[in-house]
């Protein structure tokens, strides 16, 4: 008899429990949400998704200006405009992503408060729309990079076999995001103070990361912390990738992997314990 | 006992009242502590107290529902009718999966539909169609399902001609068809309905509760409607629940339920009809109304009735010229008949002060029709001030009138009161 209910609605549920069947039978919403994401954020403007390569081009322009020029950072050989393009493509796609995932709850509880679905869809669909974003911003940085081998005259530029791991490392930044974006917006909808530690914190943790500078140029005393920063070999090993400066550290991204899976578990258990009942607590 | 559509189980909800999501890191740690750790009963919970929203408690914990038992066959729809804070929608917020109950176990078979509030997930920017896609992705449709069903769902809302506008330039009325065709076409097993009648236009609500009618009759749909207007619940549903301070008080069929709730409604505080007095110069006291000579709230009127008495006893302290109104109204406030005698004679008379006594008889209809009607009762001088209102102040049950084939007309279908000719 029992077994003839298809829903069950229960007080307490395991304290791991992913609805894995449930993202699966809402995979069109997965991809509505992908489409709404990109067609409603420049509609009513003239240059419309074009403002996705304006962005990188001026930020690189500001950053050559300010920190290659004014504070004369080193950019270890490589030619400042790709230099500071890698890391902005790869750090405009983390903080992306963690934005989308840390505003999970609040820019949803309109949705949320009225219709069940499994949550995880909208941080899911979030990181694949900056992913999209990325790649857009990506080929600009190969044009970038193709006008510079070409024309650059005694450059270190190289590609090499690393890169084949792009996909990985791209793979790592998202749910790196994502989790901690979602640990922050669970813990947020209860205690907002989060809220502002992490408007200031995501821009801190830029400078905690070697998308402007690279590792090699730190003082050897604080390079031990920003290897603690599992960002770091990805970007160090991106850049060593195709700009033949920076460092493939194996033991620093397997470092970083397991980093990921831990937080990625703790993320999914909070938030899922989170989703059952925020709409009490927001 | 299988066509059981929709069971709960000894289902409650508590929340926290007051300062929620500050302050409540000790608490957190302390339940979490007991719970968790000693694995005793949760501390929080033995102190919750019943959702009495008009009395104060001395807990911070309230039951908004508590021992909620109940069972919904296939293709019922049922009304759930109770008082502002009784649990309503929080019981639908449970059912719809969006918070979780404190206690219990809720169980039901298939798809469920809430118009909540429908329209869910529009984003403004995007066209009707897109809209369409997104709202029902939503609720769990597929793609297919609804390029299959696209054509229906605006065809029923009727705005084909906007189909590929955004939502924004949309009138609130046209997002709410929108809304609401989507919900009606995505062919839910249950389907749960909260007050969004009240938006759309004397059309589309035909339409709509014609709409939700043919779910439940025609292809056996299980509905469960949250509404104050009873005459909706009494059209709509078959079958009625009555919420009271978050418990369930009432189950039966729809008018059994309604004539519980109102009659309990009523009764629950106000005994008396001056009870229900809402405004009075301070210049008056009311000391009683009497209806037929009783101060009670409710009152049955056989059949053949020829008189209604109405005395108001008081004392002014200043005198004053007034008109007594006694209107009759029906469940849903619809005026059906009013005593205004001052009205038509161009009369009105005086009060001195001290104790004074207003007695009317009122000349009822031969025949009056079986159902029920409130009463306001006003005391005012005609366009110029009103001294007195008690209003839905007392309830009356006409029996109806038997004289010829044995059976009264009903008050709803057939107003009032039977006209005479020669």
């Amino acid at each position: 008899m029992s077994n003839e209910w298809t829903t069950e609605i229960k007080p307490k549920k395991k304290w791991l429990d992913v609805d894995l069947k449930g993202i699966w039978r809402y995979r069109d919403l997965y991809v509505m949400y992908i489409k709404r994401d990109i067609v409603t954020k420049y509609k009513q403007t003239i240059l419309g998704p074009l403002w996705y390569v304006i962005q990188p081009i001026f930020t690189t322009i500001m950053y050559m200006f300010v920190f290659g020029g004014l504070a004369g950072i080193s950019t270890d050989g490589a030619p400042q405009p790709l230099f500071y393009m890698a890391g902005i493509v790869l750090w405009g796609y983390f903080s992306e992503s963690f934005t989308v995932s840390n505003s999970v709850f609040s820019t949803n509880a309109n949705v949320f408060g009225k219709v069940y679905f499994p949550r995880l869809i909208v941080p899911l669909s979030g990181i694949t729309s900056s992913l999209l974003k990325m790649l857009i911003q990506l080929v600009l940085f190969i044009i970038v990079y193709i006008y510079y081998y070409f024309t650059l005259e005694n450059h270190s530029l190289s590609l090499n076999w690393s890169l084949l791991l792009f996909p990985f490392y791209i793979f790592l930044i998202g749910f790196h995001a994502m989790s901690w974006g979602l640990i922050i917006s669970s813990l947020t909808t209860k205690y907002r103070d989060l809220k502002f530690l992490v408007q200031f914190g995501l821009q801190l943790f830029m400078y905690a990361t070697p998308v402007i500078y690279p590792l090699s140029a730190a003082p050897e005393k604080y390079r031990v912390i920003l290897e603690l920063n599992p960002l770091t070999p990805i970007f160090e090993a991106f850049k060593y990738g195709c700009l033949g400066c920076g460092s493939l550290n194996w033991g620093g991204l397997l470092y970083s992997t397991i980093f990921l899976c831990i937080t990625l578990f703790i993320s999914v258990i909070v938030f899922t314990r989170v989703e059952r009942n925020f709409m009490d607590t927001i | 006992m299988s066509n059981i559509a929709i069971e709960f189980e000894n289902v409650g909800k508590m929340y926290r009242l007051g300062r929620v999501g500050t302050g409540t890191l000790s608490h957190d740690l302390n339940r979490w502590w007991q719970t968790s750790i000693l694995h005793h009963e949760d501390p929080y919970l033995k102190i919750g107290q019943t959702n009495d929203r008009s009395q104060k408690g001395t807990s911070d914990y309230v039951w908004a529902l508590q021992n909620i038992n109940f069972k919904v066959e296939q293709g019922d729809v049922v009304g759930i009718i109770g008082k502002n804070g009784a649990g309503k929608s929080t019981l639908l917020k449970l059912l719809s999966n969006i918070t979780s109950p404190t206690t219990g176990v809720i169980r039901y078979k298939g798809r469920i539909a809430s118009l909540l509030e429908v329209g869910t997930g529009f984003h403004p920017e995007l066209t009707g169609r897109e809209n369409i896609y997104m709202n029902g992705s939503i609720m769990g449709m597929t793609k297919a399902e609804i390029t299959r069903k696209l054509d229906e769902i605006v065809d029923f809302a009727g705005v084909e001609r906007y189909i590929d506008t955004p939502t924004k330039r949309y009138s609130s009325g046209m997002t709410v068809r929108l809304g609401f065709a989507v919900a009606a076409f995505m062919e839910p097993e249950i389907l749960v309905v909260d007050e969004v009648l009240a938006v759309g236009d004397a059309e589309f609500q035909k339409k709509a509760i014609g709409k939700m009618q043919d779910v439940s009759q025609g292809e056996g749909r299980t509905v469960l409607f949250v509404s104050h207007n009873m005459a909706a619940v009494k059209n709509l549903c078959r079958k009625g629940i009555v919420l009271e301070n978050g418990q369930v008080s009432y189950t039966g069929t729809q008018n059994q339920a309604i004539d519980f709730y109102l009659a309990n409604n009523f009764s629950e505080s106000k005994t008396r009809i001056a009870d229900s007095i809402i405004f009075k110069k301070s210049f008056i006291d009311i000391y009683s109304i009497k209806i037929n000579n009783s101060e009670n709230v409710e009152s049955t009127i056989v059949s053949n009735t020829e008189y209604l008495d109405i005395e108001i006893e008081g004392e002014t302290k200043e005198p004053f010229s007034f008109d007594l109104i006694v209107t009759f109204k029906n469940q849903s406030g619809v005026p059906l008949a009013s005593l205004e005698e001052g009205h038509y004679k161009g009369t009105i008379e005086n009060i001195k002060i001290g104790k004074f006594k207003i007695s009317k008889r009122i000349h009822l209809p031969k025949y009056l029709s079986k159902g029920v009607c409130l009463l306001d009762i006003v005391l005012h001088h005609p366009n110029v001030e009103y001294y007195m209102k008690c209003l839905d102040c007392a309830i009356l049950n006409f029996d109806g009138n038997y004289d010829g084939f044995g059976v009264p007309l009903s008050l709803s279908a057939r107003g009032f009161a039977g006209l005479e000719c020669e």
